[in-house]
């Protein structure tokens, strides 16, 4: 008990100097759970990945498409349950900061895939009715005030034009993982334009995403489904979905990497300003350490006192990120809300953070407490702080 | 205190009874720093004997050694060559860790600044050496208001250093070095941070502390008011006893 209260003491002896090394700490410390969240809300899409579901594309490229008669030869294939087309659409409503991505789906084929979007069934018939209609998730509906009935103007990029769509159904994710930020519509609908204003481009398709009955033959599934395409002029690549996912996320590899290592040169700079603060503490202090050790306490106690001093400096610090993390990731999430469908700091996000700290606090004190304990009782006594 | 023979001799003013049992014997003790690739000799061929319940005051020109002499008396410091008796037990022979527990149970320390842990109150400075014992957390507590008491300050307890004087601070340092109850007390230059009327205070200490719990007393000073509390006075010049004072002239 003494020991400890001898240790706080000393952590916030000079006042000033220990309250900006916390405050660098907490800083650093919510900066680094912020980043490695940026880093989990971009692989959040990985997470949500169903072990059935397979996704065939160009073997070439994703920006390659296929052939649309290929959805029957697929669906022909044993073991595929059921078989949807899916394009990427990428046009761009109001302006290109509110960004939203846009997919024209075979409903019918394609939403009994993805069960844990759910829906009125009312809408969701009126929007299969509808020719020019569309859905759009809840997460999206409330970012831009979308309402059933309203009309969605949509300039096309990869697909030139005004596109207008009718907003039918607001689909609901099924528990909190789900990512409800995309709006889908009607793939016949986008076909039918193309084969008026740019025949060489219908009747082609992104990607299809397949459910199948029985996850324990992806591989297998996948191999036929390659092999039926073998040698024509598009050959496909067909994998699970979370291999698909990674393979997508893979293009913004670097961007991750990048993100990951700030969050770890973050930590970098605060454990340089912490070993700092503790030598220079250290340093200051030689002489109450001769002191000590005069009176009879060994080298070991001498260290163990900094080792305290330095790590309860930088578990407060942990206890403070702790608390602010969440609430300056929601802030965060508010001001970048169309960066991220989902924005949550993880409970491992969390434990990396005490971790980083308490190893912050134990590397900070391994130079002071091996000068502290080393000097001489002699040297330390004529020391001037 | 004893003059030894062999050419090294230690006389001075004894004011007070000569001590029958020898608590410090110093044999042959000679010490020096490295200086680049040159040893500097400080202390050359020094013998000495305190006994037991003396009051002992070293003196001499800076860098004659009388600190260093302290410090190897005192178990903080290891001599180049020499025997280092004190209590009977030959502290050259001991390593760290027994020296430090040797330190603890033998010898108080007063400093010239005192050297108290500042964010500690009086009663916990005083407490501090009483940690490498096996007391409980009251009798700790206890023994350093008692001490405290001892040296006039126990309306002081939980008065941190600096809410202190500086003669006060030196009293809450003594109470420090007597709490474990140590066969020695070492203090150099007690009062040399203090002014005239604190100084006399310590040295009033000193002198009860000597006389009523006959505490032995090593201390180093340039002050010669100082010097007049101790029954015995030895004079060190360029590391090697004196039998004349070299402010005499």
């Amino acid at each position: 008990m003494f020991f400890l209260k001898l240790a706080l003491l000393n952590a916030f002896r000079a006042r000033l100097r220990s309250a900006l090394t916390l405050l660098g700490l907490v800083i650093a410390l919510v900066a680094f759970g912020l980043l490695r969240t940026v880093v989990d809300a971009w692989n959040a899409g990985v997470e949500m990945a169903s072990a059935t579901r397979v996704v065939t594309r160009s073997a070439i490229s994703l920006t390659f498409s296929l052939p649309l008669y290929y959805r029957d030869r697929i669906r022909a294939i044993e073991g595929v349950k059921r078989v949807a087309a899916s394009n990427w659409f990428g046009g761009v409503w109001r302006d290109e900061k509110s960004f939203f991505a846009q997919f024209a789906v075979d409903a019918e084929n394609f939403f009994p895939i993805y069960p844990e979007f759910v829906f009125k069934p009312a809408e969701f018939h009126d929007f299969v009715r509808d020719r020019q209609g569309c859905v759009v998730g809840r997460q999206l509906a409330d970012l831009y005030g979308f309402k059933v009935g309203d009309t969605l103007p949509i300039r096309g990029t990869i697909y030139p034009g005004n596109w207008e769509f009718h907003i039918r159904a607001i689909y609901d994710g099924r528990d909190s993982s789900a990512i409800t930020r995309q709006m889908y519509f009607h793939y016949d609908y986008l076909n039918e334009v193309l084969k008026l204003t740019s025949p060489a481009r219908a009747n082609r398709v992104g990607v299809f995403v397949m459910e199948l009955a029985d996850a324990d033959r992806v591989a297998d599934v996948s191999h036929q489904i390659d092999s039926q395409f073998r040698n024509s002029l598009a050959e496909t690549l067909t994998e699970s979905e979370r291999a698909f996912q990674l393979g997508f996320l893979s293009m913004f590899a670097t961007i991750v990497k990048v993100v990951s290592g700030v969050s770890y040169i973050v930590i970098a700079i605060i454990l340089a300003v912490t070993t700092n603060t503790m030598a220079m503490t250290a340093r200051e202090r030689l002489r109450e350490y001769a002191t000590l050790k005069a009176l009879g306490f060994g080298p070991g106690f001498v260290a163990r006192l900094i080792l305290a001093e330095s790590t309860l400096l930088c578990a407060i610090g942990a206890a403070v990120a702790l608390l602010l993390t969440r609430p300056v990731a929601a802030a965060f999430h508010r001001a970048t809300t169309a960066m991220f469908a989902r924005f949550e700091v993880s409970a491992p996000t969390l434990q990396m953070e005490v971790l980083w700290a308490l190893a912050v606090g134990l590397i900070a004190a391994l130079a002071p407490m091996a000068r502290a304990s080393r000097v001489r009782i002699v040297d330390g006594l004529r020391h001037v702080g | 205190m004893e003059g030894e023979a062999g050419g090294v001799a230690a006389t001075g003013h004894p004011r007070g009874p000569q001590a029958a049992v020898p608590l410090v014997r110093v044999r042959h003790l000679s010490k020096g720093y490295r200086r680049g690739s040159q040893r500097v000799p400080v202390l050359t061929d020094v013998n000495l004997t305190i006994g037991s319940g003396d009051f002992v005051a070293l003196m001499g020109p800076s860098g004659s050694g009388k600190t260093t002499l302290l410090n190897l008396i005192a178990g903080i410091d290891k001599p180049d060559g020499g025997e280092l008796e004190v209590a009977g037990q030959d502290i050259t022979r001991l390593g760290e860790t027994e020296l430090a527990a040797w330190r603890a149970r033998t010898v108080g320390f007063v400093f010239q600044f005192y050297n108290l842990m500042p964010v500690l109150t009086a009663l916990e400075n005083v407490e501090l050496p009483l940690l490498l014992t096996g007391l409980s957390h009251s009798q700790r507590r206890g023994r350093a208001a008692l001490m405290l008491e001892l040296v006039g300050l126990a309306d002081r307890l939980d008065h941190t250093p600096n809410q202190l004087s500086g003669g006060q601070q030196q009293r809450v340092a003594i109470a420090r070095a007597l709490v474990t109850d140590p066969l020695l007390i070492i203090a150099d230059e007690p009062t040399g941070d203090l002014d005239r009327a604190s100084a006399a205070e310590i040295l009033r200490l000193m002198d009860w502390l000597n006389v009523e719990l006959g505490k032995t007393i090593a201390m180093v000073t340039h002050d010669p008011r100082a010097a007049e509390a101790a029954h015995h006075l030895i004079y060190l010049d360029k590391g090697q006893l004196t039998d004349t004072s070299p402010f005499d002239g």
